[in-house]
């Protein structure tokens, strides 16, 4: 099975369903079962639902949003829509009303498919306020709750398949003459951009750029039928449209959908991916539920653990530089794989893993070490949606945790004036829905001006700083990242979220941190410490104790004139809701800099506290506002009793 | 393809707002206290119906003569599906198979079992193969002990306890296992559901929740609800209808307007509140 970047996904299904009509193409966890779906129902229910859009006036080159968790009827719905010719854009199922509209809008979506009651609702209230124009038909899949709206663009999944079934029997062929018809070159999907500067666009993606990334990536890493992945992150996701699309359709794998959020860490460990592209938030809590679970266990296994992890490590060492293990290390590691590094593994269910990918923005390299020491190749991606979400990764065998490794073949990479990445290759987009403005900002002659800041290493690994917009210079002026740090405190258990401020007006380096509910909600059950909120957990002295630890244990890493002096514990958590994060858990670093300018400004000065004001909205909509005193903490130096760098298994050292 | 439930959960057949539950003139008498004095409630199809009262009012005696734990003195209960059947005079487990099904104020779960094996014992007035075709698993039994699954799962589905499914209910925090509760009385598929106290000891959080499945049971699959409750504000929130006890007695009928605005519960019940 080799890519075929002169077709389209719906071209590239047909083939799969007629070459192995009875294998596993979609597995969906529904009612404590996996029920899977072959490539033959897979194709039969696209062909049904791409009729029944059809016969309600769907055209080629339309654009259906699809706005749900998900399910084999978002990937359906996709494939349908380009099936005739038509584009896709997937929406956040946790976006609020407002980006809802936002992209409605902006691409003039008459067809929406939504998932279920939650999805509808947010459509009708904008349907309400008059601001649901273009749109003529809900297309809805999980009928729970909605059985008694009365609503004329509302219809059901199965009913719009019924409606394509009548098409199909009368005009046989149709279908397969409109596939036919499409080109490589086409438009596939619209893919919202994340949006850490203002409002999302959305770049053009055509089936040519997704499949050629796809052959690309897999002529690095192959990928074959028998590989396994759980889709269980958005789709409208560049990374997941990737892999559950491009990549899928080319290699002809599985793809399962787990139950429902909750159930995911299980459902992923019934699985058993062999295949994962997950952003760093999800290694990183993988990370923090071995660190809880290795808490709570007794000193025994925390010893095999240490020792395990610490063979494993100097594996791992080796083998990223290339070098052997010797015949004593090589025995003494099989040990420490059988008695400690294989049942974490398993635990996390990731024994089948072969091919591990972090992408979307860079992971600290604390938690890179530990998969590798647990045995987990986890290799760095980098890459942007405009240019199909991987540019550059890292080789087996060449890993370096401060690089994003090599570019892809047939990708170019230059670094412009300003030190901003420049990059060409066949995956770049062909420019931004309706907006010429900024299309022409990031697409000059032929190359995708990246908007990051970078430079390339001797060997030509590259290493991403951060957005160039981002990069500090420091007081001793040495230029810094705040993701960098910002990525050394969230390597605690205990730190959910960390904004970092310095650079330019401001004389050192300051941090905002936000606690882990979780985690510190354990430490202070086990301290016995009462609290009741997380205001008034976030705000105990105990646990400025806490971060101050995991902020001097940064610091130890950390060249002087970039250490963090001064840190706040947030009264709340950094919420997409309200803007403070995209819906990718990025940061929106100028939102923050608005909204906490009194922080930030007390974190420059001598003060100790400081007051803001809180409004407090409760269920039945009364609102309260109320002032609440933040300490600001002193971060005192750097942790002295740190062991050698590098030998302290992470699950130990979070434990204090 | 659809993803609606297969299984309808109520297990009513009666048309919305038919007399679905008659009690009439009830009254119960432990030794010299008398716990309920002729008290009559009508119960009609696919209501919310809380009955609320002071501590010691007879609230939950009243539940229990319904469900036939007790038998009292004096009155009839009239429950009616396909024909009409008196519970005074009938076994609990008789009435439960006629589609009467409860909760209880505290947990009456079996700890050690699972949330599904809990469930399914929810099923156990449906299953109708005997233990030897039980044991060989084949034809009949396994065909029943597939739906009796199906159900169950859908019941899951609707309570959203996926994640919990396979833990063992003592496991679980106070909040889910009320959950758990309401839903294996849910998978007898009731005719009525009698619920006593079912956010008694949670927190506002939690109560909200279990509020919202009350509200689903009750609008989504149909299911008339007999709630007995002490946090007033949630009842006037979701009930349709409601009775008040004082002393064993009846002292207020009506729609949650009617008896907010009733002087004698305002003085029984909502005078000590206020």
């Amino acid at each position: 099975m080799n890519g075929t970047p002169d077709s389209t996904f719906p071209q590239l299904l047909a083939g799969l369903a007629q070459e192995h009509p009875d294998r596993v193409a979609l597995r969906e966890k529904r009612y404590g079962i996996w029920q899977p779906i072959t490539w033959a129902e897979y194709e039969a229910r696209v062909r049904r639902l791409a009729h029944g859009l059809a016969s309600l006036g769907f055209r080629r080159g339309e654009v259906l949003a699809i706005l749900g968790d998900n399910r084999p009827e978002w990937v359906i719905a996709e494939l349908a829509a380009q099936a005739l010719g038509g584009v896709s854009v997937g929406l956040y199922p946790d976006g609020v009303v407002d980006e809802v509209h936002h992209v409605v809008d902006h691409a003039g979506v008459r067809f929406i498919v939504a998932e279920d009651q939650e999805q509808v609702d947010k459509l009708i209230a904008l349907r309400a306020g008059g601001r649901l124009g273009s749109v003529e038909h809900i297309v809805f899949y999980d009928p729970h709750g909605l059985e008694h709206y009365e609503l004329d663009v509302l219809l059901e999944f199965t009913a719009v398949e019924r409606l394509g079934e009548r098409l199909e029997q009368e005009r046989p062929g149709w279908l397969d003459q409109e596939i036919a018809r499409g080109a490589a070159g086409d438009t596939a999907v619209l893919c919202t951009t994340s949006g850490t500067t203002g409002k999302p666009k959305l770049a053009m993606l055509s089936h040519a750029n997704l499949l050629s990334m796809g052959t690309s990536l897999m002529s690095l890493d192959p990928i074959d039928r028998d590989d396994e992945f759980v889709s269980f992150l958005p789709l409208a996701w560049i990374g997941e449209q990737m892999i559950a699309l491009a990549c899928a359709l080319q290699a002809g794998f599985a793809l399962s959908f787990p139950e429902s959020t909750a159930t995911m860490r299980n459902d992923l460990r019934e699985i058993g991916p062999r295949l994962m592209f997950s952003p760093p938030r999800i290694w990183e809590s993988l990370v923090s539920s071995v660190q809880v679970r290795l808490s709570d266990a007794g000193q025994l296994k925390r010893a095999v653990f240490a020792l395990g992890y610490a063979i494993g490590e100097r594996v791992a060492d080796r083998r990223l530089s290339g070098r052997r293990s010797g015949l004593l290390l090589g025995f003494a590691h099989v040990l420490a794989d059988l008695t400690a590094l294989r049942p974490v593994r398993n635990q996390l269910g990731l024994v089948h893993l072969r091919r591990a990918y972090t992408g979307g923005a860079p992971l600290g390299p604390d938690v890179f070490r530990f998969f590798h020491a647990i045995g987990v190749n986890l290799k760095q991606i980098y890459g942007q949606t405009e240019i199909c979400g991987i540019a550059v990764v890292h080789r087996d065998g060449n890993v370096r945790f401060s690089t994003v490794g090599l570019p892809l073949p047939g990708t170019e990479l230059r670094i412009a004036e300003g030190g901003e990445i420049v990059l060409s290759s066949p995956a770049v987009f062909s420019g931004y829905y309706r907006n010429d403005e900024a299309t022409a900002e990031a697409l000059r002659d032929g190359w995708l001006y990246t908007g990051d800041a970078g430079y390339l290493e001797e060997d030509g690994h590259l290493v991403v700083i951060d957005r160039a917009t981002d990069v500090m210079e420091a007081d001793d002026g040495s230029l810094f990242s705040p993701a960098f740090i910002e990525n050394k405190l969230k390597f605690s258990q205990f730190v959910q979220e960390a904004v970092v401020f310095g650079g330019g007006e401001r004389p050192y380096v300051t941090a905002m941190v936000s606690i882990d509910m979780e985690t510190v909600g354990t430490w202070a059950e086990r301290e016995h410490l009462s609290y009741t909120t997380y205001t008034d957990l976030a705000q105990k002295a105990e646990v400025y104790d806490l971060v101050s630890r995991a902020v001097a244990r940064a610091n130890a890493d950390l060249p002087e004139g970039v250490r963090v002096r001064r840190f706040v514990l947030l009264h709340k958590q950094l919420d997409a809701d309200d803007e403070e994060l995209t819906r990718t858990r990025k940061v929106r670093r100028r939102t923050i800099n608005e909204r906490y300018g009194s922080i930030i400004a007390s974190l420059y000065t001598d003060a100790k506290a400081v007051i803001v004001p809180s409004v407090v909205t409760y269920q039945d909509g009364t609102r309260v506002e109320r002032e609440i005193s933040l300490r600001i903490e002193s971060a005192n130096g750097v942790a002295r009793d740190r062991p050698r760098r590098g030998r302290q298994p992470a699950g130990v050292g979070g434990r204090d | 393809m659809s993803r609606a439930y297969r299984h309808d959960l109520n297990g009513s057949g009666l048309k919305r707002g038919s007399l679905q539950l008659d009690i009439d003139g009830v009254s119960l008498r432990f030794g010299g206290v008398q716990a309920l004095r002729e008290v009559s409630v009508q119960v009609r199809q696919g209501d919310v119906h809380a009955i609320i009262g002071p501590n010691g009012a007879g609230k939950t005696s009243l539940i229990n003569c319904v469900s036939g734990l007790y038998r009292p003195q004096a009155g009839a209960i009239r429950f009616h599906g396909d024909e009409v059947h008196e519970l005074t005079r009938a076994r609990p487990s008789r009435i439960a198979r006629w589609g009467v099904a409860r909760s209880f104020q505290n947990i009456e779960l079996f700890r050690h079992m699972t949330v599904l094996d809990n469930l399914l014992l929810g099923r156990h007035v449906h299953m109708r193969h005997n233990i030897a075709s039980a044991l060989v698993y084949l034809g009949p039994a396994r065909r029943q002990e597939i739906g009796h699954r199906e159900l169950a799962e859908e019941v899951i589905d609707f309570l959203e306890l996926q994640a919990e499914r396979k833990r063992e209910v003592g496991t679980l925090s106070y909040g889910f296992q009320k959950r758990v509760e309401l839903g294996r009385a849910l998978c007898m598929q009731p005719a009525v559901l009698l619920l006593d106290e079912p956010m008694a000891g949670m927190n506002a959080e939690e109560k909200e929740d279990m509020a919202r499945y009350v509200l689903d049971v009750n609008e989504l699959a149909g299911v008339t609800v007999v709630l007995i409750e002490h946090d007033m504000g949630v009842v006037m929130d979701i009930s349709h209808r409601v009775t008040v006890l004082d002393f064993g007695i009846v002292i207020a009928d009506g729609t949650p307007a009617e008896v907010g605005a009733d002087p004698a519960v305002i003085e029984a019940y909502l005078g000590e509140a206020a």
